[in-house]
This record gives structure tokens, C-alpha cells and sequence, in this order.
């Protein structure tokens, strides 16, 4: 099972904190015990389970809502919001794992694999009116079609649903996008290839269904406030008017599984100071509150932080030919002496400090698992670990192959502080260890690094990814040769051949499938050092005690709030 | 003086013309693109989401659309923002919250500025005018990002006098911000007035007006602090702008929903439209502002005429 990991982690989740609450009245009696612990201790005291006769929430968001259009919605915030007010045919359950939502039970997949057949079950949009197929056929043909300029409809969908790429490039008709209603409550959906991960996309916002009349009967005005939104999720936008830093969401009564839902209302501010966002925290004002940077560092040990482990992955790519050149990162043994040489152990825990993990790999831990439950990470395990001594003999090769006693190379990272403070700790830990190496730092806004990318006018780029299914070919295929995520004229025959197995003839071989995906990793990160992998991100929040049941997710929407309650507030 | 106004105002439409004209190329030379997730479409898939919003027009035309659009007053569409979302609207929406703590740290700031400028200059090298000339220094010197920090522990946190942060408890969630906004202009009038006030109180008609036997109330309401103002009035015009339009700091320790903020975040994600739109109402506001300083000057001192001695 997929999610006996996460009961075992439930269970002992469940049992730390009945020893945390114990604590936490014992420190009444402490010397040195403000009053606001004192609550904290009394609160955790009260049985968990219980919810308050109050059930409201108090949340920050860190930017404001771009759109709220799931067919042109593509930033975290807006996707977590979708994910709240809005539902599609599948949805990420407690444990992370899809399973029907707005689909009555699983759907009925053809034997080749590119034809499911989904049932819909009852449910009406907030203002009463059934969701019916053709609101899927609907939002699915105008994601796609050229005239909306959704950026993520293209991408989520091109090379998935049949026809889709040759309809974003205005080369067809959407009418003949892989999506049909046989009759209201049945939707037909034709793929261009086999999708093994294909029930996880459908819990993905740009899959969401739309309203046809009501999108029609408001045109441009269109989820451009709460009140011209439709709802069919656990809970109802309000409050928003389009460009301002607050709104609440509200439970929806129309919603088919409505007695699950126990938060009333949550109340959301868009607070983007992080320290400004500690101190509506502390005062009570808000229930959570994300910690970054040095405030990380700061309430490390305070009782009421939660730590989360994100699928999101930085590595440092190398860049092998420059303005049609070839960089020295063209050599091997060059590119295994920088892998090998920084001590990542040191970079999370000291120069992070944020809960993030040493990252020895390419596709996350804890993000995706085969059909045993078995993480994707334990077939392949740690690859390229710190090791000074082994690249400085990597390095000496390197350098001798190229006829050269120095190296200058340029490090492409972002401009905000924490990706200097992180540069500079690469910078220094690669010159230390590698004899005859200058690194010049540069540091760039996020869009003037897309670009410089784009035109490959770098040397060595700290980057990051994260996923957009959940399967571990989201990060893997980024590195296929000609692949627009390249950009470092990367390219070997024996990894594109196994990504392409994969996605081909593999696709239905389950246990195969995995295998290839797992050898390609092998040879991207092992034999070829061709990027090299640095940290898994995490994330530390505080969360007041009384707050229960938020489930974070891997991709699409971060958190779920249909399960989460209040208990032990008052 | 109406003729005068006349040709001000015709510089004025000459003035924005080439100020837009300006950001629009500047603006275009920024590297990066608006479309916010470019890195993940094929180049035909993103040359589809450029056209929709124009940006695939040669720049000429692009260039004459936006200044058509200006004419009719237009500012167009934010492209990734808030999509779609209308930028005069936006302004709008924006520029209420900024304006009224703007407004509220400008008369505050220089009241108490003035008031401790005269005081100093009256009570000159004694520890009043010390205490005031630190206060001025501290007031310039502590940038606002941790001046604003302080107050909203201090006095939000610590002591709940007044809200943390959040623009919904009415006039009392402007007070922080308010106050923070305010040191900046309450350091630079008392330094203003300090100095001009010593500069006036020594000079000949104050001792005539004193030989007249006036109270030295009247001396220095009526006589120093009018002559003190012209520096000042100077410099606050166009410190009013700055302030009234926003502040990017003030408006992000205190979570409020501003036009300041705004402006530089368009700048970090491109956002064309939005870019433009807050650079031509902060150029309006400050042309307007600085118009209305001219004027002021020859209501402050008849001496300073306005149209060249030509009437």
C-alpha cells in the first residue's frame, strides 16, 4: 500500500504529540514560562479531535491572486485557492494520493491504455446547477485554444491529450481536442500516449471543469472578483475584489461532499514581510505562518513549528557549449570534481537551515511511490555524495585533459538573499576544494535568469524544479537532448533512449517503466555528472496547536483545507 | 497669472509625452519576459500567449497603440499581476490607502518638524536645539524598514496599542504607518527651518520689527517663520509625491494594500502595462505638485514673480 508509510507517520505524529502535551503542561511550573506558552500548554492539553463550536481559520498568503481562471491560473497561490473552491474529476486525498472526486469511482481505461471513460457523480456548482461533462469538455477546449493564451493549458496538456499540441499551435480546430460528453454525466477522454499518472493530472486545476453558460454570460469579466466565480470544491471564494490583498473562503453548501467539510470560514491576508507575518502570529491574529530565512533559524526549536518536506529540487547545471563554444564543463571529469566537491550536509543545516535535505538525486524522496508503496527514491538511493578527496582527483584528470592549470567559470544563481548567501557558500566550498578554480558569482532577478538560460550565456546556473504530475518523469525528462529545459547542450543517447522507452512501449510496464526512469536518473547524475543535484527543499511554518488536519500536497494546489479543523481554541 | 497657468500646462502634456515615451523604451530594454511561466511553453506555444496581450507587434506599434490608448485615457491591461485586471482600475484601487497614510505623516511629520525647527532656532545652542538637531538626525539616518519594524513590535506586538499590521481596522491601522511614514519629513522641516529661521532672526527688518517693540511671538510667527518656509516648501512638494504615492517599505511591513508596492513589483516581473501606468500618475501627480509650489511661492513671498515681469 502507498500509504502505510503515512499511517506509520501518523501514528507516530499522534504519539509525540500526546508526550509534546505532557510537556507542555509541565512547563507550567517552569521558571521562565510567559504567559503565552502557558496557553499553548493548556491548549495542547485539550483532547485533539474535538472541534470547537467556532470553526474559522486565520491564514496569510505571501502574494496577491493573480487570476482565479483555472485556464489561465499558473502561480502557487491562485492554484491553491482553485484547489479549495474547486474540484475536478480526481482529487489529492489525505495521504497524497488521487482518488475519485467529482469521478463516480474509478473510470473504465481501454486495453491500449488511451481511452477512459469517466462517470460523473452528482454535484452542483455553488449556484445550483449541475456540473455536467460538458463543463470538462468546455474548460478543457478553452485551456487549450489559442485564443485564451493560457500558458499552462498548453503545457499540461501538448503531447497528453490527443491533438492538443497541434490545436495550441492554432494548427486545428479545439473541437478536436481528445475530450467528449457521450451524455451529461459521461466524459470521454482519448490521450495521445499512454499516461500512467493520468488519474493524478485530473486533480490539477487547468483539468478543472467551467461553467459554460455562466463563463459565456460574463466574458471578460470573468473570475475577475468572487462574484463572478462559479464554485463546485469544499469551500466558496468570497470577499475578493480581483486586485486586493485580502479574501475568505467560505464552506459551500452546494458541495457534494459538504458534510465532510468542517471549517466554516477562513479569512486569508496577503502578507509578503516575512517578519511582519511572525508578528500577526504571535499577537494571535493569524493561525500559521510560513518562517524563512533567519526567522528559520530563530524559532528552529519553538514547539509550535511544523516542518515540511517539498518535492522541489535545486541542482547546478553545466553548461557544456557557450556562445557556440565548448565550456571546460564539456569534460567529464570536470563536471564529476564540482559535483563531488561541496559539502551539502553543511549547506542545509547551516547555510539553509530551513528543514531542507542534502540532495544526492534528482527525483525528490517522499514524492512519488510504485505500486508497493516502496518511494521511488529506494531503487536508486544516493548517488555523487560529498567526497573532497575523490573530486580533487577528478579534478587533476580534468584539468589535464584540457591542458590547463586554471579554470574561471561563472555561477548563474538568483538575487534574492538567501540564493547569495547559498552562491557564495558553493563559491567558497568549490575554490577550497579545487586547486586552480575562480568562481565569479552572478545574481540575477528569476526572469533575467530564464532568459540568460534560454540563450545558454552561463556557465554553471543553480536551478531549481518542481513537479507538475506526480511521477518522477516531471524532473527526468527535462534533460532529454533538444529538450526545451536543456539549455546545457546535454545530450546522451543511452538517457534519451530510456526516457523514450518509458513513455513508449514501457508506458503500461508498470515495474519496467520504473526501472528505466531509474537507470536514466543513474546515468544523468552517475556516469555522465552531467548536473549535480544539491538540496531537497523544506519548509517551517508555525502553527498554533488548536489548528488540525491541513494537508500539504506535492503539486497542483500546496494545501488542502476541506479536512482540516479547529479544536481547542476557546 | 491664468496666462502663466495656460503655458505650464501646455510643458505639462509635453513634459508627460516624453516621460512615457521614455519608460516605454526603457521598460522594453528590460531583460526578462511577462509571461510568467515562459520556461515552461514551446516557443510556439508562447509566441500564442504573447500575441494575446500585443507583444508581438513590432515595437513602433506597439509604441503608437499605447500612446493612442494614453490619449483616450487608457492605461491597458495588466498581463501578469492580476490578469486582465484593468491597470486605472488597479490605480485606483490602490492609491486610496497610500494616499491617506501619506497624507496624515506629511502633516504630521511637518508639524512636529516645524514646530521643533522653530524652537531650536529660538533657543539656539541650548539642549533644546541639541535634542532637536539629534531627533532630525535620527529621523534621516534610521531607514524606514527598521524604523516601521520597531513600531509594529513595539507598539503592536508588546505593548497592543495599536493594530500589528492589516489595513482593516479604519483610521487606527493607519496610525503605524503613518508615523513611520512621518520621521522622514518631520527630520528634513526641522533642519529647513532651523537653519533659515537663525539665518532670518539675525537679519536687519527682525530687528527693526523687535526695535518696533513686537513680541517676540509676533517676531517669529510673523516675521521669521513666513520667510523660513519658501526653503521648505521647496523641498516638501516633491516630497509629498514621494510620499503619497506610496512607500514600497512602509507598505510591506504593514501589509497594505498601496501603490507603491505595486510600482516595483511590476518592475521584477515585467509587467508592461502596470509599469507604465503607475510611472505616468506618479509623473502627473509630481508636475501637478510642482506647479502648485510655483505658485505657492508668490503667495508665500510677493517677491518672487511668477510670468518674467512681462504684465
Amino acid at each position: 500500500m502507498k500509504n502505510s508509510k503515512l499511517f506509520w507517520l501518523m501514528s507516530l505524529v499522534l504519539v509525540l504529540s500526546a508526550f509534546l502535551a505532557a510537556c507542555g503542561g509541565g512547563s507550567e511550573e517552569g521558571s521562565e514560562t510567559p504567559e503565552k506558552e502557558k496557553e499553548d500548554g493548556t491548549s495542547t492539553e485539550a483532547p485533539a479531535g474535538e472541534p470547537d463550536a467556532v470553526q474559522e481559520l486565520n491564514l496569510m498568503e505571501g502574494a496577491e491572486i493573480p487570476s482565479m481562471d483555472s485556464a489561465i491560473a499558473e502561480d502557487s497561490v491562485a492554484f491553491n485557492i482553485l484547489n479549495n473552491v474547486n474540484e475536478g474529476l480526481f482529487r489529492l486525498n489525505q495521504e497524497n494520493v488521487a482518488e475519485p472526486a467529482l469521478a463516480e469511482g474509478e473510470p473504465e481505461i481501454s486495453e491500449d491504455g488511451l481511452t477512459y471513460t469517466f462517470k460523473l457523480r452528482d454535484a452542483n456548482w455553488s449556484n445550483g446547477t449541475p456540473v455536467t461533462a460538458q463543463d470538462f469538455v468546455f474548460s478543457w477546449q478553452r485551456a487549450i485554444d489559442p485564443a485564451t493564451g493560457s500558458p499552462y493549458g498548453p503545457y499540461m496538456m501538448a503531447g497528453t491529450i490527443k491533438n492538443a499540441t497541434a490545436i495550441s499551435e492554432g494548427k486545428m480546430d479545439k473541437a478536436e481536442l481528445g475530450i467528449e460528453a457521450t451524455d451529461e454525466k459521461t466524459l470521454v477522454v482519448t490521450l495521445e500516449r499512454p499516461v500512467p499518472y493520468f488519474m493524478s493530472l485530473m486533480a490539477f486545476g487547468t483539468f478543472y471543469p467551467q461553467n459554460e453558460a455562466f463563463v459565456t454570460e460574463k466574458g471578460d469579466a470573468y473570475a475577475s472578483n468572487s462574484d463572478n466565480l462559479l464554485s463546485n470544491g469544499p469551500f466558496v471564494l468570497t470577499n475578493w475584489d480581483g486586485t486586493g490583498l485580502k479574501w475568505s473562503m467560505e464552506k459551500n453548501a452546494e458541495y457534494w461532499d459538504a458534510e465532510t467539510v468542517q471549517l466554516e470560514k477562513i479569512n486569508v491576508d496577503v502578507v509578503k514581510e516575512p517578519g511582519t507575518a511572525v508578528n500577526l502570529y504571535t499577537s494571535g491574529e493569524k493561525d500559521r505562518a510560513g518562517l524563512s530565512g533567519e526567522y528559520a533559524l530563530q524559532y528552529a526549536d519553538n514547539e509550535e513549528v511544523i516542518k515540511e518536506l517539498e518535492p522541489t529540487l535545486f541542482y547546478l547545471k553545466f553548461n557544456q557549449e557557450r556562445n557556440g563554444e565548448k565550456t571546460p564543463l564539456a569534460n567529464e571529469n570536470i563536471r564529476r570534481a564540482i559535483s563531488l566537491a561541496f559539502n551539502k550536509q553543511d549547506l542545509t543545516d547551516v547555510v539553509l537551515a530551513n528543514g531542507s535535505l542534502p540532495a544526492n538525486y534528482l527525483v525528490p524522496t517522499e514524492f512519488t511511490f510504485d505500486e508497493s508503496g516502496a518511494d521511488f527514491r529506494e531503487v536508486n538511493g544516493d548517488m555523487n555524495e560529498f567526497n573532497a578527496e575523490e573530486a580533487k582527483k577528478f579534478w587533476a584528470t580534468g584539468l589535464e585533459e584540457l591542458g590547463e592549470t586554471e579554470v574561471t567559470l561563472e555561477l548563474l544563481g538568483g538575487d534574492s538573499e538567501l540564493a547569495k548567501k547559498m552562491d557564495e557558500y558553493l563559491k567558497s566550498q568549490l575554490e577550497e576544494n579545487l586547486e586552480g578554480l575562480t568562481v565569479n558569482l552572478k545574481a540575477v532577478p528569476f526572469n533575467v535568469r530564464l532568459e540568460l538560460d534560454e540563450a545558454q550565456d552561463y556557465d554553471i546556473q543553480n536551478s531549481g524544479w518542481g513537479p507538475d504530475y506526480q511521477d518522477p518523469m516531471t524532473f527526468i525528462d527535462l534533460f532529454v537532448t533538444g529538450s526545451s529545459h536543456n539549455l546545457m547542450s546535454y545530450s546522451n543517447p543511452e538517457f534519451d533512449k530510456l526516457i523514450e522507452q518509458a513513455k513508449g512501449e514501457l508506458a503500461q510496464d508498470l515495474a519496467g517503466r520504473w526501472d528505466a526512469m531509474a537507470k536514466a536518473e543513474k546515468i544523468l547524475i552517475e556516469d555522465d555528472a552531467a548536473i549535480a543535484p544539491i538540496y531537497q527543499r523544506g519548509v517551517m511554518s508555525l502553527q498554533k496547536p488548536y489548528v488540525q488536519g491541513i494537508v500539504s500536497h506535492p503539486f497542483g494546489g500546496d494545501y488542502s483545507y476541506k479536512w482540516a479543523f479547529v479544536s481547542g481554541k476557546e | 497669472m491664468a496666462r502663466y497657468i495656460g503655458k505650464r500646462l501646455i510643458y505639462m502634456v509635453i513634459t508627460l509625452a516624453l516621460i512615457a515615451t521614455f519608460t516605454f523604451f526603457l521598460m522594453k530594454i528590460l531583460p526578462g519576459s511577462p509571461i510568467a511561466s515562459a520556461s515552461k511553453l514551446s516557443p510556439e506555444q508562447r509566441a500564442v500567449v504573447e500575441a494575446r496581450y500585443g507583444l508581438n507587434e513590432p515595437l513602433p506599434v506597439q509604441y503608437f497603440d499605447y500612446m493612442f490608448g494614453l490619449l483616450k485615457g487608457d492605461l491597458g491591461i495588466s498581463i501578469n499581476q492580476f490578469k486582465g485586471a484593468n491597470v486605472t482600475d488597479l490605480i485606483l484601487s490602490r492609491m486610496g490607502p497610500s494616499a491617506q497614510i501619506g497624507f496624515q505623516g506629511m502633516i504630521l511629520g511637518t508639524i512636529i518638524g516645524v514646530l521643533l525647527g522653530m524652537v531650536a532656532a529660538l533657543r539656539q545652542n541650548t539642549w533644546i536645539d541639541y535634542s532637536s538637531t539629534l531627533i532630525a538626525i535620527i529621523g534621516i539616518s534610521i531607514p524606514s524598514f527598521v524604523f516601521a519594524t520597531l513600531l509594529q513590535y513595539w507598539l503592536g506586538v508588546k505593548l497592543e496599542w495599536f493594530p500589528v499590521a492589516l489595513w482593516k481596522d479604519g483610521f487606527m491601522s493607519s496610525v503605524l504607518p503613518s508615523i513611520a511614514l512621518a520621521m522622514f519629513p518631520l527630520a528634513t522641516a526641522a533642519r529647513f527651518i532651523r537653519t533659515e529661521m537663525i539665518e532670518v532672526l539675525s537679519s536687519d527688518y527682525i530687528t527693526l520689527a523687535k526695535a518696533k517693540g513686537s513680541s517676540g511671538f509676533e517676531v517669529a510667527f510673523k516675521h521669521a517663520f513666513r520667510n523660513a518656509l519658501i526653503p521648505l516648501v521647496t523641498v516638501l512638494g516633491p516630497m509629498a509625491v514621494g510620499i503619497l504615492t506610496g512607500s514600497l517599505v512602509v507598505e510591506q511591513v504593514f501589509a497594505i494594500p498601496g501603490i507603491g508596492e505595486q510600482f516595483v513589483k511590476s518592475i521584477m516581473v515585467n509587467d508592461f502595462s502596470i509599469i507604465m501606468g503607475t510611472t505616468i500618475f506618479f509623473s502627473v501627480f509630481l508636475i501637478v505638485v510642482i506647479l502648485i509650489v510655483d505658485i505657492l511661492y508668490g503667495i508665500i513671498d510677493p517677491r518672487i514673480r511668477l510670468s518674467g515681469g512681462k504684465n
